[in-house]
Order: C-alpha cells, then sequence, then structure tokens
C-alpha cells in the first residue's frame, strides 16, 4: 500500500503520521502540498490533523476547497483509501466526503487526553489488527470534536454499521451517540477525532494506536 | 503633531536626564519618530538598564554553551550535532490587560525567539503566577491566560509539556505569564542577527503592520494604576495560523543560503530589531517605510516603527538569492518585502515619501543608553522559625494540602494543552518530574523544567534565587537527564525603590552561587521590572527554566510506582517548615527562614540519584519541594494508582508534621526493587538514605497501623479544586 500524507497551510501532525505510516509500512509517505493536484500511485491518501488555515471561518471548511480536494474527490471515487484524523475528519465533513459535521466542544474547551475507543467492527482495512468489541486507547486534543448529524442520517450510520469507533469511557465531547469515527458506504474512507497515529511506540506511552496502521499495511 | 520636547519625552518614559542625552547624541531636537525610537530603545523592557549591571554576575560558560545571553535565545550543544536552543520571557503586563491575546502573544514571541536562530520548536513550558482564587478577577485572569496559551500553542503545533501554577495575593494585580520555547537546530546550522554586507537588501516578512502595541514596551516598564485597562490599545492580537506559515516558511528558507542575518520583531518592534541587526553588525540601514507590508491606511513612519504587530520577521539576505526567498516566503503566502538595505554610515536612516522621518547614529543609541545601578537595601535574613505544634494529625494536613491551590492537580489546565504533537512526547505534563522530549530520529531526549518558589524568595532573595536554580536542577536529575543549562526571567516590582533592587541583587547572587556549584550556566534571560500595581508589589520571582538531556529516553523514570517496590528517602531530613506550605495551609502563618541551602549537598545527592537512575536501579523518582515528602509519597502514589504503606514509625525515628512536611532541599524518593542495595550504594557514597515505604496491592496510603487514606479519597481531594472553581 503506498501512502500520501496531505499538507494544507496548518496542518501540524504531518509527522506524527509520517512515523506512524513509516513503522508499518516500511516506508516512506509521499507528502503532497494542498496545490497538488495529481494523487497518482497512491493507494491511501491521509488528510492529518492541525489547525488547517487557522479553522478559520469553520475548521476545515477553506481546506475543503483547496485543489487537491479535488484529486482526492477522484480518488474516493475510485475506490481509493482516505484517512482523515481530527482536522483531517473535520475537512472530510466539509468536503462531503462524510456526512455529519464537528462543532465545538460540549464544555467549549480544548480537550487534551488519552480517551478509550470501542472498535465496532474489525471487518475493514483499518480495523482488521483489531478485535470487534476490543477497546483502546489514543491521545485526543482537539477544540471542535463534537460529532453531529440530523436523526436520520445517525439512524441511517449505525444501520448500515458505518460507526468505525465510539468513546469508551466518557464522551468529553458531547459527540452524538459516543461517535469518535465513521466511515463511508463503501468502507474504504475513514474519519476520527482522536489520534492513533500518537501512541505507536512502546515510549511514547503504548503501541494501541499501531493495530490501525499495521491493518492498513496489511490490506 | 506635537511639538517634542522635555514634557513629550517624560510622556513617552525618557526622564530628563536620559532627553538631555537624546538632545546630545542628535545635536538638535529630535524629530517625533526620532523621540519614539529612543524612547522605546531605552525603555527598561529594552536597555535592561536597571538590571544589566547585576545580570553581569551570573555564570554564562561552559564547554558546552555554543550561545550564551546576548543572541536572541541560548544555544548549547546537546550531542550528535545537535543543539538546543531555549529562552524564557515574559508577557507579565499583557496578560492582565487582556489574559488571552496577552498570554498567547507571549507564546508567539517566546517561539519566534527560538525559530528565529534556526531552531524547529519542539517544546513549550509556561510559568504562571496568580493572584487570590477567591477573587473574581484571579478566575477571570487563569482562565484567560490557560486559553491564550491553549490557543496559539495548540494551532501552532508545538506541544506545552509542562510548566508551573502558583497563586499569591502579591499577584492580585500582577499576574505572571514566563512563557519558555525550546527547539532544535544543527550546531553548525545556527541563525544569528548581526547583519552584515553593504548594498544587501533588507527583507520584512510576515504579517503586516498594523497600529496594535504601539509603546507596548513602554507600557511593561512602568507600573499599573486604576486606569491601566486603558492601555488595552497597546497589547497586541496574535494569530498563530500565520506564525505556523512563519515558522514553516523560515525553517524551509533556512535549508538555502539565502540569508545573512534574521531576527524577530518582538518588543518594540521594527525598531529594535532594526536597530539591533544593524549595531551588532556595525554597520547602517536605511529603511523605506512605504514598503512595510501595511494592514491599516495613513499609517505615519512613527507608528510602523513602534507598532508591535506579531507575526514578523526582518532578514537581511543576499541579492542573488532574493527571489529563491521571495519564492519560498510567498509559497507560504506570507508578505516578503524589501523596506531597506544595509549601508556603511553607521546610522539607521528612516525615509518615508521621500522625507527623512529618523537619522540617528546606531553606535551611540546602544553604547550611550542608560545604565543604572540603582540604590539598593541588602534584605534582612529572617529568623529561623521556631518550634511549631501540629493542630491537625498527618492525615487531616494530608487531605488539605493536597487539595490545595498550590499543590492540587494542574490537569484541569494541561488538558487544554496539546501535549502530544510532534510524536515525541515521552512524559508527559505530571508524569515526571521535568517532561521529556525525544529528539526526532535519536534515542537522545531531553528534560525540560521550569521552577520558582517565590515565598522563599520573598522571605530570603538570595536563598530564593539559589532555591529556584537548585530546584530546577533537580527535577532535571530526578528524571534521569543530566542538567545542562539556565534560562532566567527576572520577575521583580520597581527597581527605582531600594528594598526592590535590593531583592534584585541578592536574588541574582543566589542564583550565581546555585549555577556555579551546579554547572549549570545561565544562556539566555528575559528581566521584567515594575510589577506593580498602585505601589504593591509582586513577590519577586526569578524563574528557572532548565534544559537537560538523557541519552537514552528509554532510561528516563516518571512518578508512578507499582506493587512491590521500595520507597527510599534519599538526603537529609531536619524538618524544616519555615515558608513551607504546612505553614500557611495548616496554621495560616508565612513566617522563618525558609529551609537551608546546602549546594554541596545538593549536587553530592543529585550525582547519586541520577547514577542510580541510569544504571537502571530506579523504577521512579521524585524530588522533594513544595509539602515536602508525604505530599511527595501521595504524588507517586497517585501517579502509579498504588498505594503506599509508610515503614513503621520505629524505623523512621520521626514522626512528626516537621519530618513529613518540612521543605528540606537537595532530596528525593526513589522507587527501587531492592533497597538494600541501594541503602548499601548511599552509605558508601556518604549520602543520607532511609527506607520509609513500601508499594502496596492497596490502593491506600497507610499512615500508620490506624491510619490510612483511600487512593479514592486522595485523587478526588487532589483533582477537586480547578474543576470546581470552573464548573
Amino acid at each position: 500500500m503506498k501512502a500520501g500524507i496531505l499538507l494544507f497551510p496548518g496542518i501540524n501532525r504531518e509527522r506524527d503520521m509520517a512515523i506512524a505510516i513509516r513503522q508499518s509500512f516500511g516506508a516512506e509517505p509521499r507528502l503532497i502540498w494542498h496545490k497538488e493536484t495529481d494523487l497518482s500511485g497512491l493507494d491511501l491518501v491521509i488528510i492529518p490533523g492541525g489547525f488547517s488555515f487557522g479553522d478559520y471561518l469553520r475548521c476545515g471548511a477553506m481546506a475543503a476547497q483547496s485543489p487537491v480536494m479535488r484529486a482526492v474527490r477522484d480518488h474516493a471515487a475510485r475506490g481509493g483509501y482516505v484517512l482523515g484524523v481530527c482536522n483531517g475528519f473535520q475537512i472530510l465533513t466539509e468536503a462531503g466526503l462524510l456526512p455529519g459535521a464537528l462543532l465545538r466542544n460540549a464544555g467549549l474547551r480544548f480537550l487534551s487526553m488519552d480517551t478509550l475507543l470501542k472498535v465496532e467492527r474489525n471487518d475493514t482495512v483499518f480495523t482488521s489488527k483489531y478485535k470487534t468489541g476490543e477497546i483502546f486507547r489514543a491521545p485526543m486534543a482537539h477544540g471542535d470534536g463534537n460529532y453531529t448529524a440530523d436523526p436520520a442520517t445517525l439512524d441511517r450510520l449505525e444501520g448500515d454499521g458505518l460507526v468505525a469507533f465510539r468513546y469508551a469511557d466518557k464522551n468529553r465531547n458531547g459527540s452524538a451517540r459516543d461517535i469518535a469515527g465513521i466511515y463511508s458506504p463503501n468502507f474504504r474512507i475513514l474519519g476520527l477525532m482522536p489520534h492513533p497515529e500518537d501512541l505507536v511506540d512502546p515510549l511514547m506511552g503504548g503501541t494501541d494506536g499501531k493495530p490501525l496502521f499495521d491493518s492498513l499495511a496489511a490490506a | 503633531m506635537k511639538t517634542v520636547d522635555a514634557a513629550l519625552a517624560k510622556s513617552f518614559g525618557l526622564n530628563a536626564e536620559e532627553y538631555a542625552k537624546v538632545l546630545q547624541i542628535i545635536g538638535r531636537v529630535p524629530s517625533f519618530t526620532e523621540l519614539g525610537i529612543f524612547s522605546v530603545m531605552w525603555s527598561e523592557h529594552c536597555s535592561y538598564k536597571s538590571s544589566r549591571v547585576w545580570l553581569k554576575e551570573l555564570p554564562t560558560k561552559a564547554p558546552w554553551v555554543i550561545h550564551g545571553p546576548g543572541e536572541n535565545a541560548g544555544v548549547i550543544d546537546i550531542g550528535e550535532g545537535l543543539a538546543a536552543i531555549f529562552k524564557m520571557e515574559s508577557h507579565n503586563h499583557p496578560s492582565f490587560i487582556e489574559p488571552y491575546q496577552g498570554a498567547a502573544t507571549g507564546v508567539g514571541g517566546i517561539l519566534r525567539d527560538v525559530f528565529t536562530m534556526g531552531a524547529r520548536p519542539i517544546a513549550n513550558l509556561n510559568a504562571l503566577r496568580f493572584g487570590d482564587p477567591s477573587l473574581p478577577v484571579t478566575k477571570r485572569v487563569v482562565d484567560g491566560v490557560v486559553r491564550g496559551i491553549g490557543g496559539y500553542g495548540n494551532c501552532v503545533g508545538v506541544p506545552t509539556v509542562g510548566g508551573e501554577v502558583n497563586f499569591h495575593p502579591a499577584y492580585n494585580g500582577n499576574p505572571l505569564v514566563n512563557a519558555m520555547t525550546v527547539g532544535i537546530a544543527r550546531t553548525d546550522k545556527i541563525f544569528l542577527s548581526a547583519a552584515a554586507g553593504i548594498g544587501n537588501p533588507v527583507v520584512y516578512v510576515g504579517s503586516k503592520t498594523g497600529r496594535d502595541g504601539i509603546h507596548g514596551a513602554t507600557m511593561a516598564s512602568t507600573e499599573f494604576d486604576a486606569n491601566s485597562a486603558e492601555k488595552r490599545p497597546t497589547v497586541q492580537v496574535g494569530d498563530p495560523f500565520t506564525e505556523k506559515l512563519l515558522i514553516e516558511a523560515c525553517l524551509e528558507l533556512m535549508q538555502t543560503d539565502a540569508i545573512v542575518a534574521i531576527q524577530d520583531m518582538g518588543a518594540a518592534g521594527l525598531t529594535s530589531s532594526s536597530v539591533e541587526m544593524a549595531g551588532k553588525g556595525g554597520v547602517g540601514i536605511e529603511l523605506i517605510m512605504e514598503n512595510v507590508p501595511q494592514r491599516e491606511t495613513g499609517m505615519s513612519a512613527y507608528e510602523m516603527m513602534l507598532s508591535e504587530s506579531q507575526e514578523r520577521m526582518l532578514l537581511v539576505i543576499k541579492p542573488e538569492r532574493s527571489e529563491i526567498a521571495r519564492a519560498i516566503i510567498e509559497k507560504w503566502d506570507l508578505d516578503y518585502a524589501i523596506i531597506g538595505h544595509i549601508t556603511d554610515t553607521g546610522r539607521i536612516v528612516i525615509k518615508h515619501h521621500g522625507v527623512v522621518e529618523a537619522d540617528i547614529p546606531l553606535a551611540p543609541l546602544s553604547d550611550a543608553a542608560p545604565l543604572y545601578r540603582r540604590p539598593f537595601n541588602e534584605p534582612v535574613k529572617p529568623a529561623p522559625l521556631g518550634p511549631v505544634p501540629s493542630p491537625v494529625g498527618l492525615d487531616e494536613a494530608l487531605l488539605k494540602l493536597i487539595a490545595s491551590p498550590d499543590l492540587c492537580s494542574r490537569r484541569w489546565i494541561f488538558d487544554q494543552y496539546d501535549s502530544t504533537v510532534g510524536g515525541q512526547t515521552v512524559k508527559r505534563p505530571a508524569q515526571a518530574d521535568a517532561a521529556i522530549v525525544r529528539l526526532e530520529g535519536t534515542k537522545r531526549a531531553l528534560a525540560i523544567t521550569t521552577d520558582c518558589t517565590p515565598r522563599y524568595c520573598y522571605a530570603d532573595p538570595e536563598m530564593g534565587g539559589a532555591q529556584a536554580v537548585a530546584e530546577a536542577w533537580r527535577n532535571i536529575t530526578a528524571t534521569g537527564a543530566l542538567p545542562l543549562a539556565v534560562t532566567d526571567n527576572m520577575n521583580f516590582g520597581n527597581p527605582e525603590k531600594p528594598e526592590i533592587m535590593g531583592q534584585f541583587a541578592a536574588a541574582i547572587r543566589g542564583m550565581a552561587a546555585a549555577c556555579t556549584a551546579l554547572d549549570f550556566p545561565v544562556v539566555s534571560g528575559n528581566v521584567s521590572l515594575y510589577n506593580e500595581t498602585e505601589g504593591t508589589g509582586i513577590l519577586p520571582t526569578p524563574a528557572i527554566g532548565a534544559v537537560g538531556v538523557i541519552e537514552d529516553a528509554g532510561q528516563a523514570v516518571g512518578l508512578a510506582i507499582a506493587p512491590g517496590q521500595a520507597l527510599v528517602l534519599i538526603g537529609q531530613t531536619k524538618g524544616e517548615l519555615g515558608r513551607s506550605l504546612w505553614l500557611r495551609e495548616i496554621l495560616g502563618q508565612e513566617a522563618g527562614a525558609p529551609p537551608e541551602m546546602n549546594l554541596a549537598a545538593e549536587r553530592r545527592n543529585g550525582d547519586f540519584v541520577r547514577a542510580q537512575i541510569l544504571g537502571g536501579q530506579v523504577a521512579a523518582c521524585h524530588d522533594l519541594s513544595d509539602g515536602g515528602l508525604l505530599i511527595a509519597l501521595a504524588e507517586m502514589a497517585l501517579a502509579g494508582d498504588t498505594g503506599i504503606t509508610l515503614a513503621s514509625q520505629d524505623s523512621v525515628h520521626e514522626s512528626s508534621h516537621g519530618f513529613w512536611f518540612g521543605e528540606d532541599q537537595a532530596r528525593y524518593v526513589l522507587a527501587v526493587q531492592n533497597p538494600a542495595a541501594l541503602l548499601a550504594a548511599a552509605q558508601a557514597a556518604g549520602i543520607p538514605a532511609q527506607h520509609i515505604g513500601t508499594a502496596t496491592v492497596e490502593k491506600s496510603l497507610t499512615l500508620s497501623d490506624s491510619v490510612a487514606i483511600s487512593l479514592v479519597q486522595l485523587r478526588d481531594a487532589h483533582e477537586r479544586f480547578f474543576p470546581a472553581w470552573f464548573a
């Protein structure tokens, strides 16, 4: 699997993501500036965390209009894999590649701590190295992680098994139905708020996030 | 425009004598713009006119020091061809007037001081002092400062990994916000600010210039009064997104050979950056004001020269590389403007639409800057505290202390700071005595801390200065890292008062002694004076930021203990309760002499502890500071979610509150599997050591056969204060 990491101005977790990819894939990810439009040769496009365009206007709103996002839409339409973490998840919802939106955290404060996530299913390319129902730890660091969608959309996400992860210890940001991450209907796009890429080394406190990248490497 | 005269100079902060010197240097009545330039360059904030004579007494050299004080930040060699570049700086005055923006721009400013030298910032810390928590204003300031630090630091993607917070009524009108940044560069790719190359273009990079922050440096050089809120327009507004672009653009540009010199525009903006760059290079500089990127219309040369708009850098570029440099900067959507050139005149010349607005010789502007050896009163050493009986039991005292604002968990604060971005944070806030951040691509890590105990500094500034340095050294040592160097942030009151100047001089004396004894030179720093409101000054607060290195990050230890480990106290305990938190929280007294400093014992005990950790014998380590031994044990128990049973009182030979809550210095608690081996090693080294307890499966802190506190109860007390305050 060949991975590329998108760089928008203000993205700041691209290095963390590159470390996780390098470790699980055994290969360097390609770094792609947001004004580029050629994603050929990539199997997996990753949109990392940060504050693209300062999160001004709305988180992810301006990045969703960048030239590279047209190429990401084409990549997705071809059945390519897409992973959006934190600001990347926000960008995917703003781009219409995933439903719903991420609002300000319920307590109106930035939240930075480890959270527990429950794996809803392990028959996807993102989660094959986890067990269904497994609970793993991941750092979260966001001000706008409060997942919301209209009730019909939420029902559809649940009915179609598109909820990827739920908060398993405490729903700190107020997300609807404890949702921490969701899939596209073809299970090839994943967006989630917490950062599995920051927990892939025992020295940094654990390797709970590593199976996600190992799953992709094995796909 | 107002007439320039002594009265106007006075309103700009220049006294009669200083204004006379301006007249002498210029040889005529200065223009309005020239007066503005003199007033900010000679402000306390920029000129260090009251502190310089004392700062010279600090040791600044060691074989590992690459650049000491005088550059934008200190630079030390940390091995493998890498340098750590770091500094701490205050943003006290703006943070009281406008807490969010004051704190946010404090973080932005210190980041620029570090990346301007070629370093990628890898860690932020902040040392904060607030007033009485029962006052509404304190709550407002705490909330704004914490949001501001998080708002800026989280967005730029530099992890905020540590710091400290104290409360005391002396900070009611003058909270302290001291921000520290640590960055990493290759030792052969360090960028300096001395301009060179006659005719070389002077390039402005970053945000456009607005009218914000005009005369901020002058504001930071006066006391506050009841009308200080009216100074809100002198507080700058930060844009962390632009800062992030500026970091990436500058670091990318630094990969080329285009840069001759580079300096951020901090306090006094374009004035201090251009004057310092040309002055250090021994050249002249000519600036064309209409070329300065402007956010507002109709700005005068005076306003542009004194604006403290944020996220701006000044560069001297090799002319043949200018277009390459422009392409990199513009790729990041930042302004790149050639606003002047380097000259051989030794003067700064400011032109605006063809009119010369300022023409000042640079050498006298710095060489003739005021330098005061202000009168000072030597502080009187306080008498030792006599015997004080305890009105409460150990358990009650422990629960009260660990819930107090100065000792309670800071989780509510650091949960608002991104501490993991970058993927290199080995020890996050509260996991170890110092933050541990690995250097990407190596096994090596930095240990970073900030420390100061202002209540000691107030009682005995010399002891307090030494203690701040020693505690920083101890905190780095307690992780297993080797302490290397210090940045100091001297926060004091009005230096024109002899007792304040006496505090300053004595604190420096204590710091110098500790730095020398511990091989811990000062490589950068900042002075913030006039921290007074309506005549009332802060506690003297010489905040120390420090950096150490550990060759294998995997060897670093934290606070968390596990069942079965033995807890061994290292260092001598006399039970010193003078100026202790026990005395303040239990008896309501701030009295007596602070604990004795023995720098030889400090060095001996610390070197022993570090050797034990690096020898792989130590599972956890905590230094003893505020609250003493029992607080340290409780913190280790909570960190590991593991109980502790204290050794039987017979073997401890001491059961008083002085033993458990005294703040004797140079002490550590080590958790080890084999206490006999550690005690034998300590005895062989002549280090006091005693086995004081055992970590247990049972989740309680068992003080005696009849008294135990469950960890649930202990944690509830420890975690209560901040969430309840902001509920």
